[in-house]
């Protein structure tokens, strides 16, 4: 086994492992944390599917992460007070099932990604960070000026969205749930990118012109790409607002896009395991260190800083040895 | 013999500054034309026109009987450009077996067929493409062509900057490739190994086709003058 995989399977078995633990010596909040963190991971696994692979710097998946959040929310606030979503063109009812939840997450991020991708990947560079940026600040302004939903103040739904045959309330079984989607994202990514579709979206990442040569068009590519990772980041979301039965247009601002591309510049950019590693890593600091001081965001800015100067490939590429070859 | 691709009169430039005056080049199926000129003379602004990489603003590049004016490069590509560009670079994050599989297209060509033609790529299909010598990063470039199953080869420069007798594995494939009848357009400085495989000579100077013929036609006189530096 190479020590890659060794890598890969440590922070797995470290964020599994973790949550397990603190189950069986009672500590729920460990294990909420655990959840946070496997989340936040799923929401780095989508950035890195454009950012890691792709090199599309995305600074505004806050908007998919966010509008995942906000459809979990309205569709549960209207399953709660059994008030219809619309009644045109036929009725349209709320509803707090997470199978029939996470669909309409999809759908909606996907929607939001296809019309923001196809204007924003007419552009590159510095320009593509500014416009996803624009795009994803223009929906955080629309959260808070959108009274009906909590504007503002947010939006809470008191009891977590149901699962068939789980109770969703019991913290380790949500965290299952989320570890679980969190794989089949990582799964679904490993394939993807060994597949011709995900070998010609690295290709273009490194040369444009010479992807066209060979009779692909990288905007195509580009943009399924774009889709995919804020769907995959609209799930995480999703999982989000459900974790804390609360979405606010906190989840949309700008902050949280830093974050989410946070924890891939910290676990490694275009690594697998990188998003994993880097939401560990974030949310296990921000609980030890935040609790001594809340300026723990400087100790954080420190590691960033010593990672992107001594450690281009981030935490796993600095503890698989391969610290420049960014292939997987 | 056909003309499977036909170039007349094509200007082309970057941005104000023009570098094509009216280039003419056509070859046939299954020909192998060699396009010669000194450093500067527009030999890859020709190539970069023809692969729509840089637009042509005069003149007209038909291929297969298509007018290549309207299509984007990409498109241009898949009816059977095989360029294999100026400095042998490839896919650097992808291993060489992706590199290969990448640019597939169905036909004759797949990677075991690829591989036939250069062992080395075979000894080296899990290796990142980066950690390959110069050599066989350009096997691996012209492989990559070949994997889209073109109808025309282009190489620009294929053996610059290489060893010997590595220049000389590229040369016995280009060869390799002439005897199945692939037709290739090829820019090359070595004028000998240039006269060993191409049929026909296309030449530019400042920018424009000044002569074309068989290869035995170009006198020393005339390398001379267009060719010596």
């Amino acid at each position: 086994m190479s020590r890659l995989a060794l890598v890969n399977i440590a922070v797995l078995g470290l964020l599994i492992g973790g949550a397990l633990v603190a189950h069986l010596t009672g500590h729920a909040f460990l294990v909420t944390l655990a959840t946070k963190a496997a989340i936040f991971a799923l929401a780095g696994v989508g950035l890195n599917f454009a950012l890691g692979y792709g090199g599309l710097v995305s600074f505004g998946h806050a908007a998919f992460f966010g509008i995942g959040g906000y459809v979990t929310g309205i569709l549960a606030s209207h399953a709660m007070s059994g008030t219809p979503l619309t009644t045109l063109p036929y009725t349209m009812n709320g509803t707090n099932e997470m199978l029939a939840i996470w669909p309409m997450v999809l759908l909606v991020s996907g929607l939001a990604a296809l019309a923001i991708g196809a204007l924003s990947l007419r552009t590159s560079g510095v320009y593509f960070i500014m416009v996803t940026l624009a795009f994803a600040q223009m929906i955080y302004w629309f959260a808070i000026g959108w009274p009906a939903y909590g504007g503002e103040d947010g939006l809470s739904f008191y009891v977590r969205n149901t699962f068939p045959g789980v109770p969703t309330m019991r913290p380790l079984n949500y965290f299952l749930i989320c570890t679980a989607l969190l794989l089949l994202a990582l799964g679904f990514t490993a394939v993807v990118m060994r597949a011709r579709f995900g070998l010609a979206l690295q290709a273009a990442r490194r040369n444009t012109q010479r992807t066209v040569a060979v009779g692909i068009r990288p905007f195509g590519i580009r943009l399924t790409a774009f889709v995919i990772s804020a769907m995959i980041t609209g799930l995480a979301g999703s999982l989000y607002a459900d974790l804390n039965r609360f979405v606010s247009p906190a989840m949309l601002n700008w902050h949280m896009s830093g974050e989410i591309m946070v924890f891939i510049i910290l676990g490694g950019v275009g690594r697998l395991m990188g998003p994993v590693a880097g939401a560990v890593v974030f949310v296990t600091m921000e609980h030890l260190l935040g609790g001594i001081t809340e300026y723990w965001q400087v100790l954080l800015g420190l590691v960033l800083l010593a990672i992107v100067l001594w450690a281009p490939g981030g935490i796993v590429g600095m503890l698989s040895g391969r610290g420049r070859d960014n292939a997987h | 013999m056909s003309a499977l691709l036909e170039i007349e009169r094509v200007e082309a430039g970057y941005g104000p500054v023009q570098a094509l005056f009216g280039v003419d080049l056509t070859v046939a199926e299954g020909e192998v034309v060699a396009l010669m000129g000194r450093n500067g003379m527009g030999k890859t602004t020709t190539i970069r026109a023809l692969c729509r990489l840089l637009p042509a603003t005069a003149g007209t590049i038909r291929f297969g009987g298509t007018d290549l004016a309207a299509l984007p490069p990409h498109r241009a590509a898949r009816l059977g450009l095989g360029l294999v560009p100026e400095g042998r670079r490839c896919f650097a994050p992808l291993t060489v077996a992706e590199n290969l599989v990448v640019a597939a297209n169905p036909g004759p060509w797949d990677q075991p067929r690829v591989e036939r033609l250069f062992p080395r790529l075979a000894e080296r299909r899990g290796q990142s493409a980066r950690t390959l010598s110069g050599g066989e990063q350009q096997m691996l470039a012209i492989g990559r062509a070949l994997m889209t199953n073109p109808r025309l080869l282009i190489l620009d420069e294929a053996t610059e900057g290489l060893a010997p007798v590595v220049r000389q594995e590229i040369w016995a494939a280009i060869r390799a490739l002439k005897a199945e009848g692939l037709s290739i357009l090829l820019v090359d400085k070595s004028l000998r190994e240039l006269s060993a495989v191409a049929d026909r000579a296309v030449v530019l100077e400042r920018g424009a086709s000044v002569w074309t013929g068989p290869m035995a036609g170009l006198t020393p006189e005339m390398a001379d003058r267009w060719l010596g530096v």
